[in-house]
């Protein structure tokens, strides 16, 4: 019983806040736009029993999905979300990893201080954060007085409301995201692991791609789904930072869902949204068992 | 070589060796890890450093391996200078304490690991690691991961890792620490073993005195950054250089004293200077009743017993007369002669002095220390007729430890000394017990006299 209690747990957890919220998003993008409130039609009336119930399923349709092929926007807004979400990504793990591997090799009474710093951003609010960038990134911003002050640049660059400020805010946010998993994985690494292959006759490079990279292997994993998965859906840094022509799936949806209050349609986008992240997901978790199972 | 039997290059002068140790000093900070330490190891030898933890032993094993550099000084392996030479560039090969095994490798990778770096074509790679794997019975795990086999199979990959590349060196980190005691012996001899079939030369670095004692051909024993004796593993035991080494390989009684000179006096046999009990009581015991006939034995002889046995010889019946080694193998029949020569030494106030027989005249007038091991004493309630020293004590404690017992015997000073006895009697027979008065033997030659 016990055993049982321990193992529903988690279970009830993911149905009270994955599935349950899944499904109305799911079923509010197969329903229709109306004026009334909530703005979709049909809605489940229980009053008319089980006619009520057949009714209510016969007027589900997967009009807004077909409606989504038809605008080119939407399919242009999902590339462009998974570029700059692969970009960063990408920049994230370049930043990330070499923080995270001299945090590792830090003498161990600097590292708790260390990982303190990482995490110190997160005590000041995430928006506060981003106007700073503002701040530093527009034409009178701190970097451009910088870069005419030292005389590198005549003219001040334009960089806010650009896809680069899309870029910076996206890695400064998620670079502890990255750090963190990196961080533990490379810390449980025995130093006398690169000494064997340096002794075995590898340089101190090959030895880091021999050794250091496969060990933290999992770390690296982890950090770029913390970061590519809610980059995916990033909607305040590229509203806030970017400019017109930068477009992301976040803001579509947003202003689907708040400029032209259409329900079903923002839910459409937000399951496909879904469907891009989980099913990658799944094909590595398969292929990550297999692998587990042929070690066997 | 089949001529010489003897495995000792360090004696022939004309034997290059394969590792040279020049002045070399290596410093962390103001901490001396090495302190001008200058030492050669010989190819094919089986060399340990020993010591205890701090006493520079890894360090000197990393210098090697080119882990560290010395601060000064100079290293040399086959004649080459390998001060600025890096770890990858060396035909020198480690085991690691902790094996180091790849975990993301299979057995396979792991041991091909380095022979993956060089040029090696990729048949002649295969052949090597399935060499290694037979040489280290490893063949059924080869395409397990290191965390899927045991501690001891581990040790075995670790080994046949370092061991893939056929170094001209191979430095084992205190190689057998994580194994228990019955697989750490067993190990032993295979390293031996696969040392003897390899002809590589073994640097082994232990903290285990019985393990440097069993595998090496030579033990340095160290101590804070120092070379104290290197010696055969014989000589550190029965001949060590100084009080540190005596003290820590094996059990050991130190009795401190001034040494003088025995005089030499051959035509008295019993020398002034160096008066023992001993002859005195041969005499006593000469003095004795001895065997005769007597009256009421005739009489009962001649009344009741002549019927029966018939004639009785008249003479005394007489042993035959006893042969060389019959005098020999009993000096008690004769009063016992103490060997003359070597010093004498003073240790107790009231006591005999200790007749050292291998004394260095040279140390006459000194205050010095006797080692002595225990297994070398010999105990018994009566005092030992043909012993070069004897002295009182009482039994405090006895260590029963099934194969020997060690008695904790008090002498007349206080100290307490240790002697060693083979348990050859079932327990039961045994007559010393605890608080026993007894005396503690050994002969003049037992111990090793050393400068404090």
């Amino acid at each position: 019983m016990r055993r049982f209690t321990l193992i529903a747990i988690p279970y009830l957890w993911l149905l009270a806040l994955f599935l349950v919220p899944f499904m109305i998003v799911l079923k509010i993008s197969l329903s229709d736009t109306a004026l009334a409130i909530p703005p979709y039609l049909p809605q489940l009336d229980l009053s008319e029993g089980w006619k009520g119930f057949t009714n209510f399923f016969s007027e589900l349709d997967f009009e807004n999905f077909t409606f989504l092929t038809t605008d080119d926007l939407y399919w242009k807004a999902y590339l462009s979300s998974l570029k700059i979400a692969l970009i960063s990504t990408f920049f994230t793990l370049l930043i990330g990893y070499p923080i995270a591997y001299s945090m590792a090799r830090a003498a161990p009474e600097w590292r708790p201080t260390l990982l303190m710093l990482v995490i110190l951003p997160f005590w000041t609010s995430f928006l506060i954060r981003v106007y700073a960038w503002m701040g530093i990134l527009s034409n009178e911003g701190l970097l451009n007085q910088f870069l005419l002050w030292t005389g590198i640049i005549s003219e001040p660059l334009t960089i806010l409301n650009t896809n680069y400020a899309v870029y910076i805010g996206i890695v400064y946010t998620y670079l502890p995201f990255m750090i963190l998993p990196i961080y533990s994985a490379l810390e449980k690494m025995d130093d006398n692991l690169l000494e064997a292959a340096e002794d075995l006759g590898c340089s101190r490079t090959s030895a880091f791609w021999l050794v250091t990279v496969p060990l933290s292997k999992t770390g690296i994993i982890a950090g770029c789904f913390l970061v590519f998965i809610p980059t995916l859906g990033e909607f305040v840094i590229p509203s806030l930072l970017g400019g017109s022509q930068t477009l992301m799936i976040g803001k579509v949806l947003w202003e689907e869902f708040f400029n032209n209050r259409d329900w079903p349609v923002a839910s459409a986008v937000a399951i496909i949204l879904l469907l891009i992240l989980i099913i990658p997901i799944i094909l590595f978790q398969r292929n990550e068992q297999k692998q587990r199972e042929l070690e066997q | 070589m089949a001529q010489a039997p003897v495995f000792a290059p360090w004696d022939d002068p004309s034997e290059t060796p394969l590792i040279q140790f020049k002045n070399v000093t290596k410093r962390f900070g103001d901490f001396t890890a090495i302190d001008d330490l200058t030492l050669d190891i010989f190819e094919k030898e089986f060399f340990a450093l020993l010591g205890p933890s701090g006493c520079g032993k890894t360090t000197m094993m990393r210098m090697l391996g080119g882990f560290e550099t010395p601060t000064t000084g100079t290293i040399s392996i086959a004649g080459q200078d390998m001060n600025n030479v890096p770890p990858n560039k060396r035909a020198v090969n480690m085991m690691f304490q902790s094996y180091a095994l790849f975990p993301h490798l299979s057995i396979y990778e792991n041991i091909a690991f380095g022979l993956r770096r060089t040029d090696i074509a990729k048949g002649a790679i295969d052949a090597r690691v399935h060499e290694m794997l037979k040489l280290t019975r490893l063949e059924k795990f080869a395409r397990r991961k290191p965390h899927q086999i045991s501690g001891g199979q581990r040790q075995r990959v670790a080994l046949a890792r370092s061991l893939a590349k056929a170094p001209k060196l191979l430095l084992l980190d205190e190689p057998l620490g994580a194994l228990d005691k019955k697989l750490r012996q067993d190990t032993q001899f295979e390293l031996m073993d696969i040392q003897e079939k390899t002809g590589t030369t073994f640097v082994i670095v232990t903290h285990d005195q019985e393990e440097a004692m069993t595998v090496a051909s030579r033990v340095a024993v160290m101590d804070e950054g120092r070379v104290m004796q290197v010696a055969t593993p014989a000589d550190i035991y029965e001949a060590p250089n100084s009080k540190y080494v005596a003290d820590f390989i094996g059990d050991v009684n130190l009795i401190e004293g001034t040494a003088s000179l025995r005089a030499i006096t051959a035509p008295t046999p019993e020398p002034e200077d160096a008066p023992t009990e001993a002859p005195q009581e041969e005499i006593a015991a000469q003095t004795g009743p001895k065997p005769e006939p007597n009256k009421l034995g005739e009489w009962l002889h001649d009344k009741l017993l002549f019927p029966i046995l018939g004639e009785r010889e008249q003479t005394i019946k007489q042993l035959p007369p006893p042969s060389a080694e019959e005098l020999k193998a009993a000096p008690s029949e004769t009063a016992y002669q103490i060997p003359e020569g070597g010093l004498s030494l003073e240790w107790a106030a009231g006591e005999l002095p200790i007749i050292v027989l291998n004394g260095d005249p040279h140390l006459d007038g000194k205050t010095l220390t006797l080692a002595i091991r225990p297994e070398k004493l010999n105990i018994a309630k009566a005092r030992p007729d043909a012993a070069d020293n004897a002295m009182r004590g009482k039994v405090i404690d006895i260590a029963y430890l099934g194969n020997v017992s060690t008695y904790y015997v008090e002498l007349s000073n206080g100290a307490m000394i240790k002697a060693q006895m083979t348990n050859a009697r079932r327990l039961a027979r045994r007559d010393i017990t605890w608080e026993d008065d007894v005396w503690v033997s050994f002969t003049g030659t037992a111990g090793v006299l050393l400068e404090s």
